[in-house]
């Protein structure tokens, strides 16, 4: 395994997110085995690896879907393994799906209004009685709402339903509703899956765009390469449940672990080979 | 200042007319007695529709115990009026409501004591909440005795008619409450089941009712409930005014809830269940919402129901028929509340009334072929139901305009 290159800047500051020896069985299958990661505040952190790797089992782990069997998750600075997803979401962790996950039958404005929920700052009665503390939150809440979805180009579309969306504009208005309830880290799951080129340019836009306007930290899994070496800083890279590969994308574009990885053993000589031929990659 | 709009202003006058409608057509003598009570109990499967479209239609948890909650309602409302109307005595009151306040009292200790504790198992918080909840209305049956002379004492005072109807609303609130206390306790391990598992539980549950209600004299050890012989001498007095008051009442809250924050969580678990969880939403305390709300509007139903004809059998809440409210609200459109109300009306004017005679004599068992049939013609012309996706205007959510001044310049800090 090579040895994560910390820098002086990161080594400084307070990780957000600190796993240590994160593991998980499935039966007798070891999914993740003895994780470990930090992730810094406003970083972009990459997590590849070939299918199967754990990359997803991680985040739902991360995220509560799934108990770890051993190990730590320490977010902000407090234990959140054994938490429940909702918990966790409250304490300021969002994420996308891999396959989206909207509320499909619902407008698009609900499905942002959902993630405020949290946050209505009104009680059952008032909602019952629809009392004048409902209106004025609910208006705020609304109006907070449209707002949001005017930063993502979405407030046009407020009244359609989820569903018949185009698919990246569905895949940014998921975006958009795990940011409503204003994350710290945000975790995104193969974001750029299914999309055209001119679908990925621009959503490489938008999360660089996201990241300075909201002040996120960012963990990201993600099949094209081209996406994860244009916007990671740093990568850790998975195979059968444990890190291969730390470093930033050049390091890891010359891994010998991870070429072996992806194409299979000796496809790391092969490639060495290659490389001294062309003399570049 | 409250603003009243303009939908809800005509939706109001739109029921009164209704009401004094039919109320007209009732004590005019041109509805017979046989088509008053039909109506009487449309309007009672239309809550208990209602409550059921909340739990399957809105939460998206398919339940078949809805009419079990509806037969303890019944039951409920029934005995304490019984015993007020034939024995003279508010002893079932008393210690009903006590029951009922303690049972109340019981959940929020329990709930702040569970909060508390982390890594609570759900079968342990289920016990918990058993045990202590037993415990206290155990304390409530032995303080509702010595209280029970004074309160009859009190309601003796009463012109006979006055007692009467407030001791009646009064069991069919508690009905209500007592239903929805009993959804509470059996929801909370039985919700963590998955969809089709929840169904099979509150299908065994609905069972489970109605065979204590076959031996409620000799097994629950209440003489007048009589078991499997029916009860009978309960007194009639369920009107049209409080079957549609109550009627409005739970169409109102069910529209309030929808249309607010509390509403569309609950609509969330239908939508997305671990998408709602990524959100924050806490999935379990919404489904158990639903629940135990739909659990109290069965009770109130059944409340309602008991005082229709006097009578009760345990027969009337056979599982089977606990299809019935779940056909109302797929026929009505599931996630309709005007379709819930419309089929609800319709079931009961088409079936028990219309086909029973229309058709000739000895063949009213074929009802029961007609109605499947209308029914799938209805599933191949319109799957959504006959109102699915339409709502009155009164009940529907309005998409609030844009502000202006998002309206003027389009931002543009993010591509298309």
């Amino acid at each position: 395994m090579s040895e994560p290159s910390t820098t002086e800047t990161t080594a400084q500051r307070k990780p957000l997110l600190q796993i240590e020896k994160l593991t998980i069985l499935f039966g007798g299958l070891r999914a993740v085995n003895n994780f470990d990661l930090s992730v810094y505040p406003h970083e972009l952190i990459g997590l590849i690896g070939p299918n199967g790797a754990g990359k997803t089992t991680v985040f739902n782990m991360i995220t509560g879907i799934y108990k770890p069997t051993s190990g730590s998750i320490i977010f902000d600075g407090q234990e959140i393994s054994g938490y429940q997803p909702h918990q966790i979401n409250q304490r300021g962790i969002a994420r996308t799906f891999q396959n989206i996950r909207l509320f499909p039958n619902l407008t698009v404005l609900d499905n942002v209004r959902i993630a405020y929920h949290t946050h209505a700052g009104y009680s059952f009665v008032d909602s019952i009685l629809h009392s004048d503390t409902y209106r004025q939150k609910e208006k705020e809440l609304t109006e907070k709402a449209q707002e949001f979805l005017s930063v993502f180009n979405l407030h046009k579309r407020q009244q359609e339903i989820a569903k018949n969306l185009p698919y990246g504009e569905q895949r940014r208005l998921e975006i958009a509703r795990a940011l409503a309830a204003n994350p710290k880290l945000l975790l995104l799951d193969e974001p750029a899956a299914g999309m055209n080129p001119a679908e990925v340019a621009s959503l490489m836009d938008l999360i660089h765009f996201i990241r300075d306007k909201f002040q996120l930290t960012i963990l990201l899994i993600e099949h094209q390469m081209r996406v994860v070496m244009g916007i990671c800083e740093y990568i850790n890279v998975m195979d059968f449940g444990e890190v291969i590969a730390r470093g930033t994308p050049q390091e890891i574009q010359s891994n010998q672990k991870v070429i072996e990885a992806y194409l299979g053993p000796g496809a790391g000589v092969l490639s060495e080979k290659y490389r001294r031929k062309s003399g570049s990659l | 200042m409250m603003k009243i709009q303009k939908t809800s202003l005509f939706f109001i006058l739109g029921a009164i007319v209704f009401y004094l409608i039919v109320q007209y057509l009732m004590s005019s003598g041109l509805l017979t007695t046989f088509f008053t009570t039909i109506i009487l109990i449309g309007g009672v499967m239309a809550i208990v529709s209602l409550g059921l479209n909340l739990i399957y239609g809105f939460n998206g948890q398919f339940s078949l115990g809805q009419w079990g909650f509806y037969a303890i309602g019944a039951y409920t409302a029934a005995d304490i009026t019984f015993r007020w109307y034939q024995m003279h005595t508010a002893q079932a009151l008393v210690v009903a409501l006590l029951a009922v306040v303690f049972a109340g009292i019981a959940f929020f200790i329990v709930g702040k004591v569970v909060k508390a504790i982390k890594d609570f198992d759900v079968l342990s918080i289920f016990a918990l909440y058993l045990v202590v909840t037993v415990f206290f209305v155990y304390l409530a049956v032995m303080l509702g005795q010595p209280l029970t002379q004074p309160v009859t004492a009190f309601f003796m005072q009463m012109p006979p008619q006055v007692s009467m109807q407030v001791i009646y609303i009064l069991a069919v609130l508690i009905a209500g409450v007592l239903a929805a206390e009993i959804s509470f306790i059996f929801g909370l391990p039985v919700l963590t089941l998955g969809s089709d598992y929840f169904g099979i539980a509150t299908l065994g549950f609905t069972i489970i009712v109605k065979v204590l209600l076959d031996n409620s004299d000799t097994l629950l050890g209440f003489a007048e409930m009589k078991g499997a012989r029916g009860m009978v001498g309960i007194p009639k007095i369920t009107t049209w005014f409080w079957v549609f008051l109550f009627l409005l009442i739970v169409v109102g809250v069910v529209r309030n809830l929808l249309h607010s924050s509390y509403g569309r969580a609950i609509i969330s678990v239908r939508e997305d269940e671990i998408a709602a969880k990524a959100m924050g939403i806490d999935v379990g305390q919404y489904k158990n919402l639903a629940f135990v709300l739909g659990s109290f509007f069965a009770g109130l139903a059944g409340g309602l129901y008991a005082h229709i004809n006097g009578f009760l059998h345990p027969d009337t809440f056979n599982f089977i028929k606990s299809f019935d409210p779940m056909i109302i609200i797929v026929f009505g459109g599931l996630g309709s509340v005007t379709g819930t109300v419309v089929a609800s009306f319709g079931w009961a004017l088409v079936l028990e009334g219309f086909l029973r005679l229309i058709l000739p004599q000895g063949f009213e068992t074929w009802r029961f072929v007609v109605y499947p049939l209308l029914l799938l013609v209805m599933m191949l012309l319109k799957p959504n139901g006959l109102f699915g996706g339409v709502e009155m205007p009164f009940l529907k959510q309005t998409v609030p305009p844009l502000p202006e001044s998002l309206l003027e310049e389009p931002k543009k800090e993010v591509s298309q």
